[in-house]
């Protein structure tokens, strides 16, 4: 078994568990619809937007509904210890993290295919104005977010207060990516969309995706044996 | 990689203050079904976890034949099967697709056979592709336990595989662990059925406050001798 065909094997199995329960779909689903209509009860004055609040929006929603899912993903390994039986198999234990982490991103792109046409409707933001720089920022920010709520998700699965400590610690950490989308985001809803600001961002996102995989990589291993 | 016994040497593990085993040493040799009996809270699945190179030992070495742990790596996790408390299946998927799932994880050749044949041994082929969630706790362990045997390990860890199983499901589990035996399989599990395993196992040890004993020998039933001895 190469280290690419157990990565894909434990991708497609956590992307069929949720095709017959579709409960992180649904609840990820529902929180993120809800925290829009939130955020446009608040931000939405006279029919306008405040500037650039468009962005914010998306990606707030985003980190919510995405640590949401990664709660439940880790809930269901651990309800019947399934994790520690993907950590007995003899496989690279870096691809089983490398399965969790494309089946996090699997579904959290899911829901941005919902929450960004919905930002698109209930905002006016022009998000496909220019569709592959937004679609670039979506894949490299959703990337570096699975790939630090996979690590740390997995590493509090056993843990009591799992609940709890899973935003306190991935909320610093990812706090650039959120910042990288947001400013990424704005650079291209300007009047003038200014492409070079966009393309900073998304390789400021780009470096942080390659940072923290390689970290989780690495950390993966020691931090799953107790 | 193969071995034909599993040492634990002065094994202890501690959870921060608590200790949960205590300088446990003892051996199982291939052909072996030994037991580990205790209270619960004893340390036994913790004793298991360590075997399973789930958890590391905070001193003492559990060698594999001549292989520790450490240097054992995938290739002494093949040679591992468990069947935990909890029972590592999948409960949205069929059974066929949790053997099927697993069967390639470690890299199994003819895994259709293999998913067909364990599903016959678990008396489920009827119930195949049905969900894991619709089966009843003894269809489960059933299933649990072909899972553990799917890659035909050496190495044989159960965590209470008694539990749930009627009389015949647990009659064939009994027939399933001397079969074994006789091709060679170290088994250790832990169990309090005791006359489940009344004339199955070759050894016992004892653990309380995660210290072990070898049990007591001499006249009276695994739980008479037991009791006797945890009640000394």
């Amino acid at each position: 078994m190469t280290f690419l065909s157990t990565a894909t094997l434990v991708a497609r199995k956590d992307l069929l568990v949720e095709a017959r329960s579709r409960e992180v779909i649904y609840t990820s689903l529902l929180f993120a619809i809800s925290c829009m209509l939130v955020f446009a009860f608040g931000l939405v004055k006279d029919g306008r937007v405040i500037a650039d609040a468009a962005g914010a929006i998306l990606w707030i929603t985003i980190a919510f509904a995405g640590t949401l899912a990664l709660s439940r993903i880790f809930d269901r390994e651990r309800q019947n210890e399934t994790l520690r039986a993907l950590l007995l198999a003899p496989t690279p234990r870096a691809a089983i993290y490398v399965g969790k982490f494309a089946g996090v991103l699997g579904l959290l792109l899911l829901v941005e295919g919902i929450v960004v046409p919905l930002v698109v409707l209930m905002f006016d933001a022009q998000l496909f104005r220019h569709t592959g720089w937004m679609l670039g920022l979506l894949l490299a920010g959703s990337a570096g977010y699975a790939a630090v709520g996979t690590l740390f998700a997995a590493m509090l699965a056993r843990s009591r207060s799992r609940g709890a400590l899973l935003p306190v610690l991935l909320y610093p950490i990812t706090v650039p990516v959120i910042i990288g989308g947001v400013r990424g985001t704005a650079a291209l809803l300007q009047p003038e969309a200014d492409l070079v600001l966009a393309r900073a961002w998304l390789m400021m996102l780009i470096a942080f995706d390659a940072v923290f995989i390689t970290l989780s990589l690495w950390t993966f291993e020691p931090a799953m044996t107790e | 990689m193969d071995f034909t016994s599993l040492t634990f040497s002065n094994v202890s593990r501690h959870f921060g203050r608590r200790r949960a085993l205590s300088s446990v040493s003892f051996a199982v040799h291939a052909g072996q079904v030994v037991a580990l009996l205790g209270a619960n809270g004893s340390g036994k699945s913790t004793l298991l976890s360590i075997a399973a190179t789930l958890l590391e030992a905070s001193s003492g070495e559990v060698r594999y034949g001549e292989v520790t742990a450490r240097g054992g790596g995938a290739g002494l996790r093949r040679a591992i099967g468990v069947l935990g408390h909890d029972l590592y299946v999948y409960p949205e998927l069929s059974a066929a697709e949790n053997l099927r799932f697993f069967g390639h994880l470690y890299g199994l050749d003819k895994v259709e056979h293999r998913v067909a044949a364990a599903l016959g041994a678990a008396a489920l082929a009827d119930r195949g592709d049905d969900p894991v969630a619709t089966y009843s706790r003894g269809m489960r362990q059933r299933l649990a336990l072909e899972r553990a045997l799917l890659h035909e390990p050496r190495l044989l860890l159960l965590d209470e595989p008694f539990t749930g199983l009627d009389d015949p499901s647990s009659l064939a589990l009994r027939g399933r662990l001397a079969h074994l035996r006789e091709r060679g399989g170290i088994v250790l599990l832990t169990t309090h059925e005791l006359e489940a395993i009344e004339t199955l196992v070759d050894a016992a040890y004892v653990l309380v406050r995660g210290r072990v004993q070898p049990l007591i020998n001499g006249a009276g039933s695994l739980r008479e001798r037991y009791r006797q001895q945890v009640e000394a």
